[in-house]
């Protein structure tokens, strides 16, 4: 992404979970502070979302997970973007209990946002994991 | 004779000693209050309660909704929570199991026995209620797509410990329309699945006489975003359309509308959520005797459960939610509920721990035994505030009806088929919550704990930890079925499962029964019914 570009988002549900609140009022939070939102829908596997990531060149993606299986789910999610050659980074939202949100990062997810955000928590921990990537690849 | 000598003569009829009639100071209550001529709990269009006695004949069921890891995992909760007064089961799923998937399926991974119990088989079926008597307690199940499965995995259970079909008592959620709309655990088409649903109520209507085969439910739509008008209005149009499928199958109004039953949520809008359950009564009852044309009272008395809303509960300052758990629970009592769940206050966190559980338990048993909410029927009706809201929300409620009437041509059955197809219900919804949010944000809607009062440093709360081991667990056990299991029997229960479900007018039932005794897993027996119906993918809608 350089200057000028919107920033392009992957906001989507990863296993079974269908509970989609959440992740579509993210999707409206994003759109309405000016990201381009792509909202990947429900039931996806990381390859499906690794690969939606890359078809649309994303610069975040976003998962919402309510179902307990976040400390699977997020890391295979990652391995999936990496093994296609995609640095994107991964914001991961929903019930996340605290002492699992430290793994999260370790396993390599960007942010980790909890029930309650607020709007401009929301876009700023998208924006910061954008930024760091941006840092990385010009290192 | 008066209204309310009709009512005394049906009040004196039914038991009515279960709860304390008189205040602390001694001063004696009547049942209810109001003018002679006036409309009496009991009576049509029962916008006071379906029964004349309400809690003086019987309490509500405290029914807690339980269910994580193994099925010995959620049998020992159960267990503890029978021994702390709970006076029903309540059997919550995990998602693979939602979705008719085995703990095995490859989409598993990470959610066996996270947010529920994981039933691959039959022999869960049989752990998670080993020791408890089926024949005297009531047990709800919180599944839809694979509902009927579970269905007859509990009649043979029941079977296998000496209680006939017959005597088994309990509600089966079975409302797949709502899952389009809100929830979103659908496996199937639409049209399909609703002939599962139905024929599960022609199954029970014939043969479980105490069984309650659909429970209507507004919770989850109001869970996924919803105004308690749209929950309202979407719970009972989605309950006339199962009307009109049973109907379209020859089934007699009378014989299953008295087992319809209903489930809403509590939020925290108090007033608001004590005139919906009042205006959905009345709905009901008009509708099913004017449209329907019932003429069994029974059918025409909505009954209903209700949980307190999790969605109202906050990760911040998570004791607080005891509070809110408290006020939501009394709305539902006020507003005539038939059973209730009181959520955990740390579910914003994750699944609840045994204490929390319990304390939530004890909140009913206060608002039931403590505080004389339950002395009175309905002792909020001739409030001009809530007579007035009761009466607004029914006439929004039947905007709605009219816009489904003509979407669907004159049939609402179609008309929500027709909204679940192009959208209408999913939208509906999220544009309900993001405007919520969009409040929350602007802080014109206050959040203790969230956008005001906030504290900073909280202390970690202690919540129940669900580690990998169950979902290895459970993989090992299903390995260890199957490999006992008779495959051929198996094989030829599937091939019967597949050969009456092509057929519209076979009841698929018996052939369910017949699968779940040959130990087939969930997830071949709806890879049978799939290979029949389709799959279902949804037009995502933000």
């Amino acid at each position: 992404m350089t200057a000028g570009e919107m920033m392009r988002v992957l906001v989507t549900k990863v296993g079974f979970d269908g509970h989609d609140r959440g992740v579509k009022v993210v999707a409206r939070m994003l759109r309405d502070a000016g990201l381009e939102v792509i909202y990947g829908g429900l039931r996806q596997t990381p390859e499906t979302v690794a690969e939606t990531a890359l078809q649309e060149d994303v610069d975040v993606v976003g998962l919402s997970m309510h179902s307990g299986g976040h400390l699977t789910l997020a890391p295979a999610v990652i391995e999936a973007l990496r093994r296609r050659g995609l640095d994107v980074p991964v914001v991961v939202g929903g019930i996340i209990p605290t002492r699992d949100r430290d793994v999260l990062v370790e396993q390599g997810v960007a942010e980790v946002l909890t029930p309650g955000a607020s709007e401009e928590e929301v876009v700023a921990a998208v924006r910061r994991a954008a930024a760091q990537r941006v840092q990385a690849t010009e290192a | 004779m008066t209204r309310r000598e009709d009512w005394e003569r049906q009040y004196r009829a039914a038991p009515s000693d279960a709860v304390e009639a008189s205040t602390m100071s001694g001063l004696e209550l009547d049942a209810v209050y109001g003018p002679d001529d006036g409309e009496f709990p009991g009576q049509f269009p029962y916008t006071r309660g379906p029964y004349a006695s309400m809690y003086r004949g019987r309490l509500w069921t405290m029914r807690m909704f339980a269910g994580f890891g193994t099925a010995a995992d959620t049998n020992a909760r159960f267990k503890e929570l029978l021994r702390a007064g709970g006076t029903g089961l309540s059997t919550a799923f995990d998602l693979p199991t939602l979705m008719g998937a085995d703990s095995d399926h490859p989409m598993a991974l990470g959610e066996v026995g996270k947010a529920g119990v994981a039933v691959d088989t039959l022999a869960d079926m049989e752990d998670l209620f080993d020791g408890i008597d089926l024949g005297t307690v009531s047990t709800s199940m919180t599944i839809n797509s694979p509902a009927p499965i579970l269905l007859a995995m509990y009649v043979a259970v029941g079977e296998e410990h000496g209680t006939p079909r017959a005597r088994l008592a309990g509600t089966l959620q079975n409302d797949i329309l709502k899952e389009y709309q809100a929830q979103k655990e659908f496996i199937f088409p639409p049209r399909p699945s609703v002939r599962l649903v139905n024929d599960v109520v022609r199954f029970c209507t014939a043969e479980m006489p105490l069984w309650h085969p659909v429970s209507i439910s507004g919770y989850h739509i109001r869970e996924a975003g919803s105004t308690a008008v749209q929950e309202l209005a979407f719970t009972l149009a989605n309950g006339f359309a199962y009307v009109e499928a049973a109907i379209a199958s020859g089934l007699p109004v009378d014989a299953f509308g008295k087992r319809l039953s209903f489930f809403f949520n509590a939020h925290i809008d108090f007033f608001e959520e004590i005139a919906k359950y009042r205006a959905a009564r009345r709905i009901w009852a008009r509708w099913l005797r004017d449209r329907y044309g019932a003429t069994d009272e029974r059918a025409m008395q909505l009954r209903f459960h209700t949980q307190t809303a999790g969605v109202s509960l906050t990760a911040q300052q998570p004791e607080i939610n005891i509070a809110r758990v408290a006020i939501e629970a009394l709305a539902g009592v006020l507003g005539g509920t038939q059973s209730l769940h009181t959520d955990s206050f740390d579910e914003a966190l994750a699944l609840p721990t045994e204490k929390a559980a319990r304390i939530a338990l004890r909140t009913q048993q206060v608002i039931a035994y403590e505080t004389g909410a339950a002395s009175v029927a309905d002792p909020l009706g001739g409030s001009h505030f809530v007579e007035a809201l009761t009466d607004r929300m029914e006439q929004e409620a039947e905007a709605v009806f009219a816009h489904l009437l003509e979407l669907g041509d004159g049939s609402i059955l179609e008309g929500v088929y027709q909204g679940i197809e192009e959208g209408w219900f999913q939208s509906e919804i999220a544009q309900a919550s993001a405007d919520f949010e969009r409040k929350l944000n602007d802080g014109r809607r206050i959040l203790v704990g969230v956008n005001r009062f906030e504290e900073t440093d909280e202390p970690e709360a202690d919540i129940l930890y669900i580690g990998p081991e169950a979902e290895a667990l459970q993989r090992k056990r299903l390995a260890e079925v199957k490999a006992a299991r008779d495959d051929g029997a198996v094989s030829q229960a599937l091939a019967r499962v597949r050969h009456d479900a092509a057929d519209p007018a076979t009841n698929v039932m018996p052939s369910l029964l017949q699968a779940v005794y040959a130990y087939a897993t969930v997830g071949e027996i709806i890879g049978a019914l799939g290979q029949v119906f389709g799959t279902w993918t949804e037009r995502a809608v933000v």
